[in-house]
């Protein structure tokens, strides 16, 4: 994670990528769609890799056809967020159970300061290690 | 298809070199399907001459818009948006399904669907509640077509806090930014819609298509009637005919008569008395034919028949 060129969160689908075009995003709701999963958009400024829940963006987007209707939430939460950090969830509940099947960061803040890494002595000369992220020093709302 | 001589033909619009152009017309018709759906329409629907030939116009205009991309000559999207007037129950539901699916096999919306909505799924109970329901309604109809019916109910003039005006907003909004994603039909009765129209004009001038549903002749209504009965694989007995033809005449002189709808209750009706006659008398074995069979009596026990002698209530 601190070691990746560009300093980039890398979580969740594509990370590793280039940042998806609107037209490649389309395409992957439209595939999430089809499957009949519920797409949800979320954001967060803390962008700790066990931080799980993000703030929802509305609510997740059932009975959906199209993907230009979760597209235009998107361009909304970005509109409304545009330093933070902002992922589209396909959520599936065909089976009875709900799980993510899909996640992928559609919104980055300009400057990601990325993570330190923080050690913690601990009894016996016992180190303890965990990662820091630099943003979350400023208190919510102004990390970005 | 684009080659430099058939964009002088097209400019030139010289009848007698426009064959090339008409080979790509004939082509493009067979390739799209729209004729099935137009011929559909036309077995489907009785009547509604004037609806039938407006949709054949549109139809005809979006074809030809999309060859007219296909050699270069722009003239942006056309406007889609379309608003239905007429009396319940002839037929714009049915019109407006039909319309999804020619847009669709023409290419001017992805997925084909309808989604209908009244006032209640789109406008909220309290402050900021009207927002995201409006927005939830047209999410869900993007890719297809929207289908709002009784659209004038979303303004209100008597009361200026109503939240309606705050979903003829975003409904206009979105209706003239995201035109590749939805189309917007508005339906409901012409002169309610018109005094909307007039106190809405932004909602006016974005819609491109007026199309007005006439009412049903009595002749008319009788072939909707056989064509209902035949889509439920019943089946008129000689005498029930002219108790039919009588009922028709009755039903629309009396008030709150809702067309095609008005119909479909009233065999509903006859097929429920069809069914206690079969089950009262309950003797012997029955026929196929028993079975499908609406009687004279089934039809002439209607409240129809009763009032207009006793002039009682309906």
């Amino acid at each position: 994670m601190m070691t990746n060129t560009g300093n980039r969160i890398t979580q969740g689908q594509f990370s590793f990528l280039p940042d998806l075009t609107d037209a490649q995003i389309t395409a992957q709701i439209e595939y999430a769609l089809k499957q009949g999963w519920a797409v949800s958009v979320e954001y967060t400024d803390d962008p700790h890799p066990r931080n799980t829940y993000w703030e929802m963006f509305g609510n997740p987007m059932f009975d959906l056809k199209d993907p230009a209707g979760i597209l235009m939430e998107i361009n909304e939460c970005r509109k409304t967020f545009p330093n933070h950090y902002v992922r589209v969830t396909a959520f599936d509940s065909t089976k009875g159970w709900e799980t993510p099947r899909m996640s992928y960061i559609v919104n980055r803040p300009r400057k990601e300061p990325g993570f330190g890494l923080v050690r913690q002595e601990a009894g016996g000369r016992q180190i303890r290690y965990t990662v820091h992220s630099y943003a979350t020093d400023k208190p919510e709302g102004e990390r970005y | 298809m684009a080659n430099p001589t058939d964009r002088q033909t097209l400019s030139a619009a010289a009848p007698a070199a426009a064959e090339g152009a008409a080979v790509d017309l004939e082509a493009a018709f067979c390739d799209s399907h729209v004729a099935e759906v137009l011929d559909a329409l036309d077995r489907d629907l009785v009547g509604l001459k004037p609806v039938k030939t407006r949709i054949r116009e549109i139809a005809a205009l979006l074809l030809v818009e999309k060859l007219r991309r296909q050699v270069g000559l722009e003239a942006g999207p056309p406007a889609l948006h379309m608003c239905f007037t007429g009396n319940p129950g002839t037929g714009k539901t049915t019109v407006a399904l039909r319309m999804a699916e020619i847009l669709h096999r023409l290419g001017y919306v992805r997925k084909g669907h309808l989604v209908a909505v009244t006032r209640d799924d789109l406008v909220g109970q309290y402050i900021g509640h009207t927002a995201p329901k409006t927005r939830e309604a047209l999410k869900k109809a993007m890719g297809g077509v929207l289908f709002i019916d009784e659209a004038y109910y979303l303004y209100r003039p008597e009361n200026e806090r109503d939240y309606g005006q705050e979903a003829i907003e975003i409904l206009l909004q979105v209706m003239e930014s995201q035109r590749d994603d939805l189309v917007v039909i508005l339906a409901g009765y012409k002169d309610r819609m018109d005094r909307f129209f007039e106190s809405n004009p932004g909602m006016s001038s974005r819609i491109a298509h007026h199309i007005d549903f006439p009412d049903y002749s009595a002749e008319e209504l009788y072939a909707i009637a056989e064509l209902m009965l035949e889509r439920m694989q019943y089946r008129l007995a000689e005498p029930a005919r002219a108790a039919l033809r009588e009922y028709i005449e009755l039903r629309r002189a009396r008030p709150h008569f809702a067309n095609a709808r008005s119909i479909r209750n009233a065999l509903d009706r006859a097929r429920l008395r069809q069914a206690s006659r079969l089950f009262e008398r309950r003797t012997g074995r029955l026929t196929k034919d028993d079975l499908a069979a609406i009687c004279a009596e089934d039809i002439r026990a209607s409240r129809v028949f009763r009032s207009s002698e006793e002039e009682g209530a309906p």
